[in-house]
């Protein structure tokens, strides 16, 4: 039983970027233990030798030529920007560095 | 948080008698292209704020990257100038973490699967017992994008600390990135900082001369990471400290030295080193906190869905291989040659990074002796008064070439020549504009001169006499006169020329 | 055919739309405002669209008539009106994705599924209803309040692409444009007795596809018939080098597929995993009728095994939140969409936070959370690397399948259509639903759900699914046209004809 704690849930909500109610952390590390117990059987092939498929379709090197192409207004980007200033998305303080 | 608290620092000299460094390296590089690394949009410096972005790069719903295959290109020309194996297959991966200047908050970049990987470059430091070569491994040079612009306002103007709020500008955001990551390099001991400056500048001058990039440091288009740390004599390594963006070659080794300085101190009053993001400040040349990694971001890496793999075929690898330029160091050895300089005197252009300037500057047309001793001597001197890089000074090839043609036909004297420079570098626009405005020209204008000639001999008709009856060595006298009267801003041997001539007299 | 004129325009597929138009008998503009004109009457009870754009769709089928007037040369589905999923991208018009963080956007640009319907003279009517960013089986994760099944509107009407399906089974388009992460076009096709195709990955541009599963994501045609989802097909696939999943190959002769319908000399394989227990009962006799007829019309029928399947459901379950986790970062409040709790002393990170919390709903935040876990480090190997395993499994099965037969039949769902709050809070239940469609997502290749009659024991339709390999997506229409055609011969009508009156 894959147990997962209110604190992995806070852990993984604050790694989201989701603000859960204590409601939902504990519905969440109640569901998500629940789910991931049901998926778990993904493990069942763990042993074997087998090469993962993160590409459905074997496709590779595709590439644009290095050329410039117009991009979209301005006007209308600045038209669906939650906040706008000076030519810029306007942004809330940024505490830590990245 | 700027550089001003209290960091106690152990001196280099004797910091090196205890402690072993360890350096490692991680360098980004805007390359070169036309359009971004995963959209069409101009890279050009400089543009109005969001005026070079589209759906993609924008991260707006719906949109997808599709790679510039310049930059795949670019990188593996960058590999194969590292020595360093080209991957058959790899993919790129998200490494995902929220920052309002990531559009998408997810970078696309590579994790365990870069396209070059393996590889090495020398690089020569000069020490007292001659120049010294060292071989920098390299761990891996992959691709990613580069992040928009904020710009921090209210509160303490222009800093995040403290801000009220920020603006983004995503005219960057995308842009094409290299990053060349060295395995770790032991065993430099007190040359550390100068390792680390050669090895930077030895991958700027090779990127440039691949051109798959201009290198423009002055426009924050390389950028370096430099992880310190310090093992005690005899012991495993210690635990690093990593301070990030450190955007110019001076700096690169400044923050070694200090970080060298600043860990010595730590581990020797008895404390350990934190491992941390540190910050490099140019004013003071100390590094501070940042975050510390304690609390490291988890990037939940995954094989990016939208990309498909990049699986560079041999014949592909070959025809880029053919198209490497000369690398610097072979490059070195030929002018050297070409211009029948000594390896010392072309090391001392390699240490003042002056090296492309002077071959600019020749190409330009100048003397080699002549471009050099500009370069090394004034610039060099001027550019460490200023604290700044010999290539950023406002003086170019071109005004050399302007000036030692004027000095070549009269119109300049060498002392004049300084002046001039020293408007150039001032900013007040260049050569011809110096002179104009300065009133440095020599006066070469005969009938001026005549008539400062004619003026002299009236005020001392002695001398005059003496000269016409043959005694020419009394001609100094008159050309003193003359020379003082234009304010030295005549050509003395002129001067005498128009003036025996005038008096009928032969030399 | 009695002329369209004397008959119920907006029963009419599009074919025979499109035929009247081209001989004259009807504009565009009669189509358009008849199914306009159906929209207002109906989908009050119904809630298939959020969004109608009117003006812009009787303006695109008057430039259509007066072109055809001109006698310009036009496709065949010039002028015939549609349902996008509001999941496309369209300048200027607002796209939601069924989310509340996306409540007023309208992005700058066309994605290229409009660009192609556009470019084709299709009438786009409006925005259809889905589960929020495309995670549900129902539609009731919508933002918006759900789409009721126009066979029952107690029941749902599938999803994530009901409001497209239930367009279809309520008469207010003949045509309906759907996205396939797990089942998304073929689930809702099913429930609503309609036929919906998930082509091969890579074969429609996802560019303009707001991202739910980017490796698993398929745009695909939603129709009451056959023909009409071949006629749509063929205009949104093809090459796009704005999407570098893209396959550059040309796209197969559906539309000749579908106008054969010749099944004979075809093998088909019966997957043994996916049937039998946990399936309905009416829906397994409708599913065994309907290979019996293949068999009538010169199939080969035999039974193969795939015994990978079983894991799917696991597999699928951890790609789609993590590369859906990542999709989604991007709902940040900063750029587009909603902004919450920006009371100008919040940082970022609360700002951010705070947006997503207001901006999702309940599903969307449980895949995210899922999604993050099964990549944070310490469980990606176990989790989301086991997962990818299993991807190369299933392909090797359907591999090994299709080395013997030419497609892969199964019912399409477990059941018929549910109740509208039946499994709402019972995710894994829900997840059941795709249990039989999950497989070719994973794997990448096409399938394809047609109706096959109405189960027994509640009158509701049941749809039988069709597997083909990548780039087989003609043999789809090959026995979905095969077997349409001898279920009308029987019926004599296709089933959305007998959908209750609304
Ligand atoms: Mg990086
Ligand atoms: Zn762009």
């Amino acid at each position: 039983m894959a147990a997962i704690t209110r604190a992995e849930v806070e852990h993984l909500a604050r790694l989201a970027r989701l603000e859960l109610t204590e409601g939902e952390i504990d519905h969440y590390a109640e569901q998500l233990s629940a789910i991931v117990d049901a998926v778990a059987r993904v493990s069942e092939v763990a042993a074997q030798d087998i090469p993962p498929t993160s590409h459905p379709i074997p496709v590779t090197n595709t590439f644009r030529p290095d050329v410039v192409r117009p991009g979209v207004d301005r006007d209308e980007i600045a038209a669906g920007a939650p906040a706008w200033e000076d030519d810029r998305f306007r942004v809330p303080r940024i505490l830590g560095e990245s | 948080m700027s550089g001003s608290t209290a960091i106690t620092r152990m001196p280099f000299d004797q910091a090196l008698q205890s402690f072993e460094p360890v350096l490692g390296l991680e360098t980004h590089v805007e390359l070169g292209t036309a359009s971004k690394m995963f959209c069409g949009c101009a890279t050009e410096f400089g543009g109005a704020p969001n005026t070079q972005v589209c759906p993609t790069c924008l991260g707006l719903p719906g949109s997808l990257p599709v790679v510039n295959a310049v930059a795949v290109e670019s990188t593996i020309r960058m590999g194969l100038a590292l020595h360093c194996d080209i991957a058959s297959w790899c993919r790129f991966a998200r490494k995902n973490y929220f920052y309002p200047d990531m559009p998408k908050d997810y970078q696309i970049s590579q994790y365990d699967e870069p396209l070059c990987f393996d590889g090495y470059l020398d690089v020569v430091v000069a020490t007292d017992d001659g120049p010294r070569e060292f071989r920098v491994e390299i761990e891996r040079v992959h691709m990613e994008e580069d992040t928009g612009k904020l710009t921090h306002a209210g509160g303490d103007t222009g800093r995040i600390h403290g801000a009220d709020y920020s603006l983004v500008d995503y005219n960057r955001a995308g842009i094409p990135l290299i990053e060349i990551v060295t395995k770790p390099i032991v065993g430099a001991g007190s040359l550390a900082p100068l390792v680390a400056r050669a090895y930077v500048t030895e991958l700027r001058d090779l990127m440039r001369a691949l051109g798959v990039s201009d290198v423009r440091m002055d426009q924050g288009s390389l950028r370096c990471d430099v992880n310190v740390s310090l093992a005690p004599a005899g012991e495993p390594w210690g635990t690093r400290s990593e301070t990030k963006n450190v955007n110019s070659l001076r700096s690169v080794e400044r923050a070694v030295r200090f970080e060298i300085e600043r860990q010595a101190a730590v581990l020797t009053d008895g404390e350990r080193v934190v491992q941390e993001t540190r910050h490099f400040h140019e004013d003071t040349g100390e590094t501070t906190p940042g975050r510390s990694k304690e609390h490291a971001e988890d990037y939940r890496y995954f094989p990016e869905p939208d990309l498909v793999p990049v699986a560079p075929s041999e014949d592909w690898i070959e025809q880029l291989r053919s198209t490497l330029p000369e690398v610097p160091s072979a490059r070195r050895a030929r002018l050297r040659d070409e211009w029948g300089i000594s390896d010392l005197e072309m090391q001392t252009l390699v240490n003042a990074e002056a090296l492309e300037l002077v071959e600019a500057t020749i190409a330009a047309g100048v003397d080699q002796g002549a471009a050099r001793k500009w370069w090394t001597g004034e610039f060099t001197r001027v550019a460490n008064e200023q604290g700044v890089a010999l290539e950023d000074l406002r003086v170019t090839p071109a005004h050399i070439a302007r000036v030692e043609a004027l000095i070549t036909d009269g119109s300049l004297t060498d002392k004049l020549a300084r002046s001039v420079f020293e408007g150039v570098l001032a900013g007040e626009g260049d050569v011809d504009q110096v002179i104009a405005e300065r009133g440095l020209v020599v006066v070469g204008d005969d009938s001026t001169l005549m008539s400062a000639i004619e003026q002299a001999l009236a005020d001392q008709p002695d001398v005059a006499e003496k000269i016409r009856g043959g005694k020419v060595q009394a001609a100094g006298a008159i050309v003193g006169a003359v020379m003082k009267a234009t304010k030295g801003q005549a050509d003395a041997a002129k001067v005498r020329t128009l003036l025996l001539a005038h008096l009928g007299v032969e030399e | 055919m009695a002329p369209v004129m004397d008959s119920d325009l907006v029963r009419q597929s599009a074919a025979t739309l499109s035929a009247a138009m081209q001989a004259g008998e009807v504009t565009s503009v009669q189509v358009t405002e008849a199914c306009l004109a159906r929209i207002e009457e109906v989908d009050d009870k119904v809630h298939a669209f959020l969004h109608v754009d009117r003006e812009t769709a009787l303006a695109t089928a008057a430039d259509i008539d007066t072109r055809r007037a001109a006698g310009a040369e036009l496709g065949p589905l010039a002028g015939i009106p549609l349902a996008l999923k509001d999941v496309f991208t369209m300048r200027g018009v607002p796209t939601t994705c069924g989310s509340r963080i996306l409540a007023d956007w309208r992005p700058p640009y066309d994605s290229t599924v409009v660009e192609r319907l556009r470019a084709a003279g299709v009438v786009i009517l409006g925005k259809t209803n889905m589960d929020e960013f495309a995670m549900g089986s129902s539609t009731e994760h919508s933002g918006y309040g759900p789409t009721h099944n126009p066979w029952d509107l107690e029941r749902i009407p599938g999803g994530s692409g009901g409001g497209s399906s239930a367009a279809l089974a309520a008469f207010e388009a003949p045509l309906a444009m759907g996205t396939d992460t797990g089942g998304s076009i073929r689930q809702p096709a099913a429930v609503t007795g309609t036929v919906g195709v998930k082509p091969t990955y890579g074969g429609v541009s996802r560019y303009g596809l707001v991202a739910l599963a980017s490796s698993l994501d398929q745009a695909g045609p939603c129709a009451r018939t056959v023909l009409d989802a071949a006629l749509l097909h063929e205009v949104i696939a093809g090459h796009d080098p704005r999407d570098s999943t893209s396959i550059d190959a040309p796209v197969p002769d559906v539309v000749a597929a579908a106008r054969s319908g010749d099944v004979r000399g075809m093998r088909i394989g019966l997957v043994r995993e996916l049937g039998g227990e946990g399936y309905q009962q009416g829906v397994r006799q409708r599913f065994d009728e309907a290979v019996a007829i293949l068999t009538d019309l010169g199939a080969d029928v035999v039974e193969v095994s795939c015994p990978n399947f079983e894991y799917a459901l696991g597999a699928y379950y951890l790609i789609l939140p993590a590369e859906a986790s990542s999709n989604l970062a991007r709902f940040d409040g900063m750029r587009y969409g909603l902004r919450a709790g920006d009371d100008g002393d919040a940082s970022v990170e609360e700002v951010m936070s705070r947006t997503r919390e207001a901006g999702f709903g309940a599903e969307v935040k449980r895949r995210i959370m899922l999604g993050t876990y099964s990549l944070s480090s310490g469980y990606y190997d176990a989790y989301y690397g086991q997962a990818q395993k299993v991807r190369t499994l299933i392909a090797r099965d359907f591999a090994a399948a299709f080395e013997q037969v030419d497609v892969l039949v199964s019912p399409t769902t477990p059941t018929t259509a549910f109740r509208l709050g039946e499994k709402l809070d019972d995710p894994l239940a829900m997840y059941l639903n795709d249990i039989a469609t999950i497989p070719v997502n994973l794997a990448g290749n096409c399938a394809m759900s047609v109706p096959v009659g109405l189960s027994p024991e509640d009158g509701l339709p049941v749809g039988l699914q069709i597997m083909a390999p990548a780039l087989g997506d003609d043999r789809l229409y090959r026995v979905g046209s095969a077997l349409e055609a001898a279920l009308v011969d029987r019926w004599g009508h296709v089933l959305t004809e007998e959908v209750p009156a609304l």
